[in-house]
């Protein structure tokens, strides 16, 4: 049914084929062709445009000192963020060991189990069941990070709270569970590809020569694939370390310098989105916000171009080209 | 021992497997729970009251709707376009290529937020102040956060989705197709529109369902671009501010004057909006399957 289809359509294209004119046609390729190259390139573009136009509202803090704040100002001691008050500090170090820590609690619950999960479906799971682990773990990665941000505020943090006695209701401790469950996805997704993509002849190799399955997947699959997870862990790294609603609800936000996970924390990202609603146009709060923005956008792109890097290197290991 | 350990091993990982699809359940079940109370056709139909302790959501549904369909009728042709691009015109070993291919995954992987300074400083104060300039004589029209650039901003944010999963599927066309096309005399214009792309409508359709789910669900890029906290009426025209459903979860949470009051709005909201993401990706993941089934056949 479907051959015939496509069959009925090359005869109308053979049929328009006559109809007109070579010259003209071989001109609408021409300029088609045109036209999409264009369009592709728009997409480097809009990447540049990104850069440009963040940075640029972050730019004159190069040379100026608007209301106290400067490039200087972010790293002047003491170590404090109070961009709204009669002396306004704008010490961002507070903010990226916040952000640092939600990243590392994140990283800390979700790659064990994501790597697990990963290992299991790939190499353990029955057929069957791996059908349906693989869109669930999709179905939680459709979960807006809002409706995450919500669930840690109203539920997950109650529910620590009471277990475990804390101080602050809203911590560094909540806001990275829930971060977890958002990286979770990314981390098994890209490193479940990665064990799939193992050849099966390294498998046969390992168990003809005694090993067991366990063995073969502990030692032979899952070293084979290690660009792969390296991959995965460094996306989801990143994705943690931008990830904004989630932190902003789930974190407390408030900016301390203290290493503990029970205490209130608040992000690079969390500060954007909380405080740029109320900053006066071009303002020093305002640039410095931007320039938060470039950390941000910078940090992020290294680390999905590292994680692009290995990807590729994995599949340059195992097939020898792209 | 060899088997205790090699059992253990199976074990924990079915565990971590089993422990990851509980908390989705816990999750859903949670807000399933609670959040149906509430649910009726007033809070789909009507507006909030009383300080948003009472009433629906039918503004931020309205607006989720609205934003979403302006970002597809940009970011979706544009995106099957450069899918076009990546699938038949790229030449692997091509810079332009390489600097394409970064620039599209580096896009996937630009945080929420910052697409949301890039809205405003882009779209907003760039674009909307240019053309207020240019053609309003700097009277205050486009140069504010609006739906539509909102909709801009979550187009560039979804562009990707729309073309990876558009690239895949043409890429699943078989090569015979449009050998066979271009064997009759068509040219390479002809052989996609009339070869490639008919044979690719359910992964445009897949691309523009996911990229609807992702950005009804985003709230960072709208949050400075044209989400509003609350409006009595209605967006009109195409530079009025709106409502958004994921917005409206944020405010309800944070800033409620009455939490507990708020609580079962705030819950009934985050299952109109999970139930909406839910099934544009259940109905994504069907269609993926069946155009992999038949792709494998």
């Amino acid at each position: 049914m479907r051959s015939s289809q496509v069959v009925s359509q090359l005869l109308r294209v053979s049929d328009v084929t006559n109809r007109r004119s070579l010259r003209r046609r071989q001109l609408m390729d021409r300029a088609a062709e045109a036209l999409i190259l264009s369009f592709a390139s728009i997409a480097i573009a809009i990447i540049l445009l990104i850069f440009v136009y963040v940075g640029r509202e972050a730019l004159p803090l190069l040379w100026e000192n608007v209301d106290g704040a400067s490039l200087a100002s972010t790293v002047t001691p003491p170590a404090d963020w109070q961009p709204v008050s009669a002396n306004p500090r704008y010490n961002v170090i507070p903010l990226i060991l916040g952000t640092l820590k939600v990243t590392f609690i994140a990283m800390l619950f979700g790659t064990p189990l994501a790597l697990a999960a990963a290992l299991y479906t790939s190499e353990f799971a029955p057929v069957r069941l791996r059908e349906w682990i693989k869109p669930s773990v999709e179905l939680l990665a459709g979960i807006p990070s809002v409706v995450m941000g919500f669930f840690a505020l109203i539920v997950l943090a109650s529910w620590l709270q009471e277990q475990f006695g804390l101080e602050f209701r809203l911590n560094a401790l909540n806001a990275g569970i829930a971060l977890a469950l958002a990286i979770i996805p990314i981390i098994y997704t890209v490193s479940e590809d990665a064990l799939s993509a193992v050849p099966n002849h390294y498998r046969e190799a390992s168990l003809a020569l005694g090993a067991s399955k366990i063995q073969t997947a502990v030692r032979v699959v899952f070293p084979a694939a290690m660009p792969g997870i390296g991959a995965a862990m460094i996306l989801g790294f990143g994705r943690a370390i931008g990830e904004t609603m989630i932190v902003l609800m789930a974190s407390g936000n408030a900016a301390y310098m203290s290493l503990s996970p029970f205490v209130s924390t608040r992000t690079l990202s969390a500060t954007v989105a909380a405080e740029l609603g109320e900053v006066v146009f071009g303002g020093g709060h305002y640039r410095i916000l931007f320039f938060l923005g470039t950390l941000l956008f910078v940090v992020t792109s290294v680390l999905n171009w590292a994680g692009d890097r290995y990807n590729r290197r994995m599949r340059m290991k195992l097939f020898g080209a792209e | 021992m060899r088997k205790a350990i090699d059992r253990s091993v199976v074990i924990l990982c079915g565990a971590a497997t089993v422990l990851i699809l509980l908390m989705l359940v816990i999750i859903l079940g949670n807000i399933i729970a609670h959040g149906t109370a509430r649910l009726s056709w007033e809070f789909l139909t009507q507006p909030p009251a009383q300080g948003m302790t009472a009433g629906g959501i039918f503004p931020a549904i309205y607006g989720t709707v609205l934003l979403v369909i302006l970002m597809s009728i940009v970011a979706v042709p544009f995106g099957v376009i450069v899918a076009i691009y990546f699938a038949e015109y790229a030449k692997r070993e091509s810079r332009f290529y390489r600097w394409t291919r970064m620039a599209v995954n580096n896009l996937a992987g630009v945080p929420s937020i910052v697409f949301g300074l890039f809205g405003l400083g882009f779209f907003v104060h760039g674009i909307g102040q240019a053309l207020d300039k240019g053609l309003y004589g700097g009277k205050l029209l486009l140069g504010q956060p609006s739906i539509l650039w909102a909709s801009m901003t979550m187009a560039v944010l979804t562009l990707p989705v729309v073309i990876i999963t558009v690239e895949e599927t043409m890429r699943a066309v078989p090569r015979e197709y449009r050998e066979a096309s271009l064997a009759l005399g068509a040219t390479r214009l002809q052989t996609i529109l009339r070869v490639v792309l008919p044979q690719s409508w359910s992964g445009i359709l897949t691309g523009a369902i996911l990229a609807v789910s992702r950005g009804a669900g985003e709230v960072a890029p709208v949050l400075f671009t044209g989400a509003a906290y609350f409006l009595p009426r209605l967006p009109t025209r195409v530079n009025d501010q709106f409502m958004q459903l994921g917005n409206h979860i944020y405010v309800l949470a944070t800033q409620s004057p009455d939490v507990e009051a708020t609580k079962p709005l705030l819950y009934s909201t985050v299952l109109v909006l999970l139930v909406l993401t839910f099934l544009l990706n259940v109905t994504a993941m069907v269609i993926r399957k069946r155009m992999r089934s038949w792709a494998s056949r």
